[in-house]
C-alpha cells in the first residue's frame, strides 16, 4: 500500500533537538487525527529513540540523526530512526528490560517504552555502521460526522 | 520549565514542570542535588503536577534522587502524578518502594 504521505527530517545529536523531533513527529501524525494517548505514545517512544541515538550511539562527538515518516490510509503510521553511530553489539540485551550502558542515571527503560507505546518495534543494527529503529503504531480512525457539524 | 524548589518544616519539595526529557532532566536533576547536598533534608517531596511530558529519563531522575535520599538517610515522595506519568514509571516497576502519595503531605 502506497503511504498518503511521508517526510523526513535530519538533524545534528544534540540533547536540545529531542523536543524538536517529539514536536515534528507529532504536527505530522496529527495529520491522521490520533486521539491525546496515541499521540503522547508516539511522541514518547520516539523521545526514547532519538535520546539512545543521542547517548549510545554517538558517545563522544555530534552526528546525524535521521527520522523518515509514513502515514497510510488505513492509520497506519511508520517512523524509522537511524543514526550512523557506533552500533549495538547485542540488539538482545540492550532491549532487555532495566538493562543500562548508560550509568546510574539511566533508567535502561528505552526499548521498554518503544516496546509498550507502540505496536511493533523493529531494531536493526550494526557495529560501527550505524542503528535503525523502526516504529509501528496504528491510529484509531475516527468516523466522520462530516454532515452534522 | 524545569524545577522550582521550595524548602519547607518537613524538608524539600521541588516542583517540576514542562517536559522532562533526557535534556533537561540533566539541569533539574543538577539543581535538587545541589539543594539536597546543602540542606541534607529528611524527605524530598518531588512534585509532578506540572509536568506535560516525561519520558524515561524522568524515571532515571525519580530513581536517582531515590538512591541520593537513601545515602542521606532520608525519604523520596512522588505526589501530583498523571496517569501518563504513572504509566512510563510502572515499567521500571518501582511502586513496590512506595513513593507514592496520592494527596500533598504538605500545605503548599
Amino acid at each position: 500500500m502506497k503511504a498518503i504521505n511521508k517526510m523526513k527530517i535530519t538533524f545534528p545529536s544534540r540533547s536540545s533537538n529531542e523536543s524538536l523531533a517529539r514536536s515534528v513527529i507529532a504536527a505530522f501524525v496529527t495529520q491522521l487525527d490520533p486521539a491525546v494517548d496515541e499521540l503522547i505514545d508516539i511522541r514518547t517512544a520516539v523521545s526514547e529513540a532519538v535520546t539512545n541515538c543521542i547517548i549510545h550511539a554517538y558517545p563522544d562527538k555530534i552526528g546525524e540523526i535521521t527520522i523518515t515518516a509514513r502515514l497510510y490510509s488505513t492509520g497506519r503510521v511508520v517512523i524509522k530512526i537511524s543514526d550512523k553511530g557506533c552500533g549495538i553489539d547485542d540488539v538482545e540485551k540492550a532491549m532487555e528490560p532495566l538493562y543500562t550502558t548508560g550509568g546510574e542515571e539511566r533508567s535502561g527503560l528505552g526499548f521498554s517504552v518503544m516496546q509498550s507505546f507502540t505496536d511493533k518495534l523493529r531494531v536493526v543494527s550494526r557495529e560501527g555502521k550505524g542503528t535503525v529503529v523502526t516504529l509501528e503504531k496504528y491510529i484509531t480512525l475516527k468516523q466522520r460526522q462530516a454532515k452534522q457539524s | 520549565m524545569g524545577v522550582n524548589i521550595e524548602s519547607s518544616p518537613d524538608g524539600l519539595i521541588a516542583r517540576l514542570s514542562g517536559e522532562i526529557d533526557h535534556h533537561s532532566a540533566r539541569q533539574i536533576r543538577e539543581k535538587i542535588d545541589a539543594e539536597i547536598e546543602k540542606t541534607r533534608p529528611k524527605k524530598l517531596l518531588m512534585d509532578f503536577e506540572q509536568v506535560l511530558f516525561m519520558d524515561s529519563s524522568g524515571v532515571g531522575l525519580i530513581m536517582g534522587r531515590y538512591k541520593l535520599m537513601q545515602i542521606y538517610g532520608g525519604k523520596m515522595k512522588i505526589i501530583g502524578a498523571s496517569e501518563r506519568v504513572k504509566k512510563v514509571i510502572s515499567l521500571a516497576g518501582i511502586e513496590r518502594l512506595g513513593i507514592f502519595c496520592e494527596n500533598t503531605g504538605v500545605s503548599r
